[in-house]
């Protein structure tokens, strides 16, 4: 299999000369009961500073496992990485020490959760949870590091922020829970944040407020963000370039515009038709049909193959390759690639 | 028909918090709750060597208890002072009746091994069946009821509870000069219901509000029928987790008070050991091989509501 | 909070109440005599015996007896009289007290301590092979009657060894109460070690775990301060609890190890039919246990925000 080389979208803020983070060929595995779980398998992005990418796909994708593998919170075991390079500023985060990792976890990368209120320390009060960062990282005295939480709840916009510091996880609105867990993200300001589905556990309106607040805040420091999403409509007023991806590969890649205008692989094609559009009030909605795959018995050729309206016997004995993207004329479309045998029919048909 | 929506894709990508657990293990096993729960425990219990273990032991303790013959021949009662007077074990006869070697009366160690297991077996599994019926019943009603009927079933409930276990039946056992197995059953069951009474009531709260249950009781059934159609079968898994430890807590409890001096009359695992204490500097073997059978016992009962419990509370593992 | 503890206190009167009267009833109702027991198998004059349970009101109606004592207990903190001694109740538990309560402490700390120490332990690796050592372990302890596992005790660490005397006869050395002490924590300790290891291996798991991970917490931080604070909780709970359990559980251990406590003096009581000395040692242990109880429940709000009582 060849490995295309990705080429990143030119970004208005780009300081370094690398990319900030780069994904090379990971694979990450789960020793179960029932066998190997492949979940992740050969996947390969990057993301500069102040750019968005999203990771789009279903549950069992690999998208989340690839955050955590990036985050080192996997748990291993039962995971192993057998393949693969994480590299942060050039360095390969796998062969460095526990220590050092530790060091980068919350200071330079951090990691948004889906659920707040689950993922927020139900006993100890949000002033503690959000001072700690600054106390364990810092060095900071117990009374500057509320201090500090104070003014970062002020920063994501919660009411009364000083009156509130003492107030435990459960006293909170969703919404809210949401802004203290990007404001403990945000403490140290790290290079690059990953959401995981930041917004999927909130009511829509307070959806967009809090995405607003996360692009803003963004901009303002001028961080990577990897946003992790199942949700098609999330992604497209923040994202710079998306990755698509199905059963542990990624499938599609391009930057976001033209993904939306024309995508190069049946699955992108499926996600998009299935969103309700107000001009096609009253018509049937499109769903792809079947189930995402088991991943203890991907299907062989293309995972896709058994719920792909395209598929070819090809398709089901040859995985296809991530595939360049070209015009009709061979001209390049930059920062494009498909993993399908048939992306031409696809991206032109 | 299409099988998957937008919105399924939706509820999947959200059950999954951060798709930490890989999507093949079944955390989705909602229909069917009951048979699956009862099959998936089952298929659990098979692979657990725990589970093997216990079982292998009760069934060996059931056969002793039933036919002690088959395993020895010699008479526990009737000793020989002269001839087996403390008589050392001769522990490569194994089998024989001067295998764990005599006690002060003469009489085989061995043999009284083998006979006292019927004791501890019948006490064990006569106070789960006293209390779990008893307990069951206290619990259901006051669960089902609820109100004022819940409050005074449950301050009772507190009130046996509050009387530490092994003193009260120490009173009532005391009143009892022939104290046979149903004695001891009887005030062993006195104080014990209380356990499962609260599980019980617990259970029963839990399911009582479940949509299936409102819906039967809409359609008319009748309480009787709501109690124990509905009810009951989604309250067993925690109460037969407690009796089943519970049965091995009572063999042990039984031992104690025949410790005490307050078990029951006739041969016992308890009364040996509490007879073998007095020449514990002598003739330790007295008292050693009745307290291995004791505890071997209470273990395997103990292995088996552990093994239970990790297949029908998932969350254990 | 206030009404929440006064509610709590008002429900307590009538399990009060049903435990003491029960306790009475069982003793009273039963078979037996304690002043016909103080005669032994001679039996004294029926004059002299019908005078004696006038004097100590055996002969009036049990409602009114139980009536009589706990208005004598409450109004004037008068247990009655120990009828073998003469003495008057109060005397006899002033004695008995400090040695449980010291017995009891001992066995406590080492239930605690060992208990969650191997709990922690075994739920950090769960599944692996530290922790079915540790399951194999409360298991046992679970599993080998108290009287056993004292025997077995005295006879490696006194009698074969001769490290720790067999028998307790100065309850105020620690070294003499260690034995007992280890023995009477036996089974509480192994339900501690389970219990936190059921409760540590479970939030290990937890979303809000994972955060502190990711935080880039060290892991004594992670284990240390997110992890035991929510994986105590029940642990604390059920240590409240056993207090009471302890100081009724030691009639076995007192009886091993000739401590005279209120183990020694319960079952004293019971085999004498001493009425009043018995529901005088019931009444306390079960103010113990149901103020325990209470003390658990308010510690339980202070300990987990989520809980308030209304």
């Amino acid at each position: 299999m060849t490995v295309i080389e990705e080429v990143s979208v030119p970004s208005p803020r780009e300081g370094d000369d690398g990319p900030l983070l780069e994904v090379r060929d990971l694979h990450v595995q789960f020793h179960t009961r029932e066998g190997v779980v492949k979940a992740v398998n050969g996947v390969n992005y990057s993301v500069n500073a102040g750019e968005t990418l999203a990771v789009l796909g279903e549950s069992g994708s690999g998208k989340s496992v690839t955050a955590q593998a990036i985050m080192g919170i996997l748990d291993m075991p039962p995971a192993t990485i057998p393949e693969g390079e994480i590299l942060f500023r050039g360095q390969d985060m796998l062969k460095m020490s526990g220590e050092e990792r530790r060091k980068i976890r919350g200071r330079r990368i951090a990691m948004i959760f889906q659920d707040a209120l689950s993922s927020l320390n139900p006993v100890l009060s949000v002033g503690y949870q959000l001072g700690e960062m600054f106390r364990v990282h810092h060095g900071l005295s117990k009374k500057d590091a509320k201090a500090k939480a104070i003014e970062l709840m002020d920063r994501v916009k919660i009411p009364a922020a000083a009156a509130r510091v003492d107030d435990y996880p459960h006293q909170f609105s969703g919404g809210m829970r949401q802004r203290i867990m990007i404001a403990m993200a945000l403490a140290l300001e790290p290079d690059l944040i990953i959401a995981d589905e930041p917004t999927t556990a909130l009511d829509v309106t307070v959806q967009a407020q809090v995405m607003d607040l996360l692009s803003e805040l963004q901009r303002e420091y001028n961080m990577g963000l990897i946003l992790i999403t199942h949700d098609l409509g999330v992604v497209a007023d923040v994202a710079d370039k998306i990755a698509v991806m199905y059963a542990g590969r990624i499938v599609e890649r391009a930057p976001v515009n033209e993904l939306y205008k024309r995508p190069a692989h049946p699955y992108t094609r499926g996600l998009l038709d299935s969103i309700p559009r107000l001009d096609q009030k009253g018509q049937e909605l499109y769903a792809i049909k079947g189930l995402p795959p088991n991943l203890l018995h991907v299907p062989t050729g293309c995972a896709f193959n058994p719920r792909c309206p395209k598929a070819q016997d090809i398709c089901r004995t040859d995985i296809p390759d991530l595939f360049p993207v070209t015009e009709q004329d061979r001209s390049e479309l930059v920062g494009r690639a498909s993993a399908c045998h048939f992306w031409k029919e696809t991206l032109h048909g | 028909m299409p099988d998957v929506t937008k919105t399924d894709v939706k509820k999947t990508g959200a059950a999954d918090p951060a798709g930490a657990t890989p999507p093949m293990t079944p955390t989705a096993s909602k229909p069917e709750k009951a048979r699956s729960l009862w099959g998936d425990a089952w298929a659990d219990l098979r692979r657990s060597w725990i589970f093997l273990i216990s079982s292998v032991l009760i069934l060996v303790l059931l056969l002793i208890t039933f036919f002690p013959g088959w395993f020895t021949s010699e008479d526990p009662i009737l000793g020989d002072l002269a001839k087996h007077y403390l008589q050392k074990p001769k522990l490569s006869d194994v089998g024989s009746a001067d295998w764990l070697g005599y006690d002060q009366q003469g009489r085989s160690v061995f043999a009284r091994v083998i006979y006292g297991a019927r004791a501890s077996i019948a006490v064990g599994f006569g106070t789960t069946v006293v209390v779990t019926v008893l307990g069951g019943l206290v619990g259901m009603v006051a669960g089902y009821f609820g109100g004022l009927v819940d409050s005074i079933l449950s301050r009772l409930t507190d009130v046996f509870f509050g009387i530490p276990f092994l003193l009260g039946t120490m009173v009532i056992l005391n009143s009892f000069a022939d104290r046979t197995t149903w004695v001891v059953i009887g005030a062993l069951g006195f104080f014990g219901w209380t356990q499962v009474a609260r599980v019980m009531r617990g259970a029963v709260i839990t399911t009582k509000q479940a949509d299936y249950v409102q819906a039967a009781k809409a359609l008319g059934a009748s309480t009787p029928r709501i109690m124990f159609r509905h009810i009951l079968p989604n309250t067993l898994a925690p109460v037969i987790v407690v009796a089943t430890i519970s049965l091995g807590i009572y063999i042990s409890a039984e031992a104690t008070l025949s410790f005490l001096g307050l078990g029951l009359n006739g041969v016992s695992w308890g009364n040996d050991i509490s007879d073998g204490g007095n020449q514990i500097r002598v003739a330790q073997w007295i008292m050693l091989y009745p307290s291995i059978m004791l505890s071997i016992t209470v273990l395997a009962f103990i292995m088996l509501g552990e093994a239970v419990r990790n297949a029908l509370d998932p969350k254990m593992r | 909070m206030g009404r929440y503890v006064a509610r709590r206190l008002l429900q307590m009167i009538p399990v009060f109440i049903g435990t003491t009267l029960l306790i009475f009833l069982m003793v009273y109702a039963l078979p037996g005599d304690p002043v016909r027991g103080l005669f032994g198998d001679k039996g004294g004059s029926p004059q002299v015996i019908a005078a004696l349970r006038h004097e100590y009101g055996l002969d009036q109606p049990i409602l009114v007896q139980y009536w009589n004592y706990m208005k004598d207990m409450i109004l004037h903190a008068d247990f009655g009289t120990q009828i073998a001694s003469g003495r008057p109740v109060t005397d006899v538990l002033g004695d008995a007290f400090p040695v449980t309560i010291r017995l009891a402490s001992l066995a406590f700390l080492i239930e605690l301590v060992v208990g969650i120490a191997l709990g922690v332990v075994a739920g950090m690796r769960a599944g692996r092979l530290t922790d079915n050592v540790a399951l194999l372990i409360s298991l046992l302890l679970i599993s080998v009657p108290v009287f056993v596992l004292g025997f077995i005790l005295k006879v490696v660490f006194a009698f074969e060894l001769n490290w720790l005397p067999p028998n307790v006869n100065d309850s105020t050395n620690y070294k003499e109460l260690l034995m007992p002490a280890v023995v009477l924590a036996s089974a509480s300790l192994a339900y501690v070690t389970r219990l936190t290891r059921t409760s540590v291996a479970e939030n290990l798991r937890a979303d809000y775990i994972r955060t502190a991970i990711a935080k880039g917490l060290p892991k004594r931080r992670v284990v240390g301060v997110h992890l035991m604070r929510n994986s105590l909780i029940p642990v604390i709970t059920y240590l409240g609890t056993d207090i009471g359990a302890l100081m009724g559980g030691a009639v076995v251990t007192e009886g091993l190890f000739n401590i005279q406590g209120i183990g020694g003096t319960i079952y004293q009581s019971i085999t004498r039919r001493e009425g009043t000395t018995l529901v005088g040692l019931v009444t306390i242990l079960v103010l113990v246990y149901l103020l325990a109880n209470l003390l658990v429940d308010l510690l339980y709000a202070v300990l987990d925000p989520r809980i308030r009582y209304a």
